[in-house]
């Protein structure tokens, strides 16, 4: 996360776009929930150092999908592989060790510990070795929090568990960060500079983003590339701009928002 | 005056062994929502593996200081317990969770009939005595009517123990990574795993830690009342459930207060009143202060913000 890192991570990514394999790589995933089926046979890349988003209404999947990829639930059919290596059937604290994080939907804030607490267990899997140095720099980019370190995560209000719970998926270092809609609920203002974060995370540091997002037009303006999830299937995919322009899109996901 | 200060010292010599099971049952309950029934008779057991390695290392291998083996006695019981307890939650409660609320409910049940029934069986259902271990008492101060309150030396031993083993595991559940793992598992099970807590190990290092600990009041029971016996399990085991839930569910010094508090009821109402009713009134104190505080005298307020 900090200038000494950033440099292994651009050799690693040179490696990666030599070969051309996606870092994380989705084929034809199914999830059911019980008999129903939630996600129909998903296909999707992401590769090293991108920003890649995922649109789409209220149930269709989204947050099924980011789920899935840490296997809870599980794919029923279908593959996803990260960095290589087949993670279906991983068991779901494995695959958070291979350097994947996640800030879930709904933002799951431990309620009951201090926000250091909750900051210390995004730092688990790495056993604390660089937790002052993280914890410095989450504080820098959230500096709300750095009032707040000694507060119960339950009191906080909804914006700041917001940022908490992307503070606390930073503190692993991840390679990979998903982000399950960190603009929900949130004041204009702060949707935009957790937007800005998320850019300066990708460029400077050289993270690999997963958006999923409702605020399509934010989302699409930031990721490099696309897709639009309906029902269980994505339907369209392409760079951000192409998504942007794209006439279905803007029927369904832009038309009355912003611009 | 001198009843008063005797019963009070019983009291909290017989609390602070409650207060020892209660925090397996307050452990268990945080971390999977569960009472675990089979604790009390994990209890008993240690009591029994307690009283067989006594026996074994004093009679046939001869050691005499009496302290050396009741901590040898001690580690064993504690260790032996420990894995009892990992065996029970593997294979017991394990391959239910996920199921229906009561499943695990009814299993542990099925284990606590198991484990009285197994020792009765393998043991012999009468009462077995030990040897008294230690005799030695200070005098406080002689009475009114030339009567003693004294102070034995077990008691002080049960005393410290609890007090120390307390501020141990408190420490370890708040300022250790396992601690720290343990509250996140009981606060969100699902965000724990994303972030790589391992959370059926952490379960299962639940039991463990909640059987070593009965494993301890198992010892100290011994060496207070010197015989055990295979249904020994079951009252000491609700009275430190209850102890757990008036101490309030969930909270580690609320289980050792709530245990304190039933031992001290129960030795004053005994002394005072009648013997015979010093069970209902601990549990009409209970049902008193559940009426006035739900969650308990240190339990948390189930209204949170999210």
């Amino acid at each position: 996360m900090s200038a000494g890192t950033s440099n292994p991570m651009q050799s690693h990514q040179s490696a990666a776009a030599a070969t051309h394999q996606p870092l994380l790589s989705v084929r034809g995933v199914k999830t059911y929930y019980g008999n129903i089926i939630a996600l129909k046979g998903v296909d999707m890349d992401v590769n090293e150092g991108e920003i890649v988003t995922l649109i789409g209404a209220n149930g269709a999947g989204k947050s099924t999908l980011m789920m899935t990829i840490f296997g809870n639930p599980r794919a029923r059919e279908g593959t996803i592989t990260y960095a290589g290596r087949d993670i279906t059937k991983m068991p779901t604290h494995d695959i958070a060790r291979l350097s994947i994080a996640q800030s879930p939907e709904g933002r799951r804030i431990f309620p009951r510990m201090t926000v250091f607490e909750n900051l210390q267990m995004g730092a688990s899997i790495n056993g604390l070795a660089h937790f002052d140095q993280d914890l410095e720099r989450v504080c820098t980019l959230f500096p709300r929090l750095k009032e707040r370190l000694q507060q119960r995560g339950g009191t906080l209000s909804g914006g700041e568990q917001q940022m908490l719970a992307i503070a606390r998926a930073l503190m692993s270092r991840p390679k990979l960060l998903l982000l399950d809609e960190p603009s929900l609920g949130l004041a204009p203002l702060i949707v935009k500079q957790i937007f800005t974060i998320i850019k300066e995370l990708n460029e400077k540091d050289g993270m690999t983003v997963f958006l999923v997002e409702q605020n399509a037009y934010h989302a699409l303006k930031l990721a490099h590339r696309g897709y639009v999830m309906v029902t269980g299937n994505i339907t369209l995919s392409g760079t951000g701009k192409e998504l942007l322009e794209n006439p279905q899109v803007r029927a369904a996901y832009l038309e009355g928002g912003h611009h | 005056m001198d009843i008063f200060v005797q019963q009070l010292i019983n009291g909290l010599t017989l609390g602070s062994i409650y207060g020892l099971i209660a925090i397996g049952y307050t452990m268990v309950f945080g971390i999977i929502g569960m009472v675990n029934f089979a604790h009390g008779d994990v209890f008993m057991l240690s009591a029994f593996i307690a009283l067989i390695f006594f026996l074994i290392l004093t009679t046939w291998l001869g050691i005499s200081s009496v302290a050396l083996a009741l901590l040898i006695v001690l580690v064993i019981a504690m260790v032996l317990t420990s894995l009892w307890g990992w065996a029970i939650e593997r294979i017991a409660y394990r391959p239910l969770r996920g199921s229906f609320r009561l499943a695990p409910l009814i299993s542990a049940i099925g284990v606590s009939i198991f484990l009285s029934n197994f020792v009765q069986v393998a043991q012999g259902a009468r009462n077995k005595p030990t040897p008294p271990m230690i005799r030695d008492v200070i005098v406080l101060f002689q009475g009114e009517n030339g009567y003693n309150v004294a102070l034995s030396y077990k008691q002080i031993i049960i005393m410290a123990t609890t007090a120390v083993l307390l501020t141990i595991f408190w420490y370890l559940v708040q300022k250790t990574s396992l601690g720290r793992a343990q509250r996140a598992c009981e606060q969100d099970r699902k965000m724990a795993a994303l972030l790589g807590i391992n959370v059926d190990r952490t379960i299962s290092l639940t039991f463990v830690i909640g059987a070593a600990l009965a494993a301890v009041a198992g010892t100290l029971y011994l060496l207070n009342y010197g015989v055990v016996s295979f249904n020994d399990g079951f009252v000491p085991g609700v009275k430190a459930f209850t102890a757990a839930v008036l101490g309030g569910i969930g909270s580690l010094p609320g289980a050792v207060l709530g245990g304190l508090i039933i031992g001290l009821i129960e030795t004053f109402w005994s002394a005072y009143f009648s013997i015979e009713y010093k069970d209902v009134a601990a549990f009409s104190i209970l049902a008193i202060v559940l009426i006035f505080m739900p969650s308990g005298i240190l339990g948390r307020p189930e209204v949170e913000k999210v």
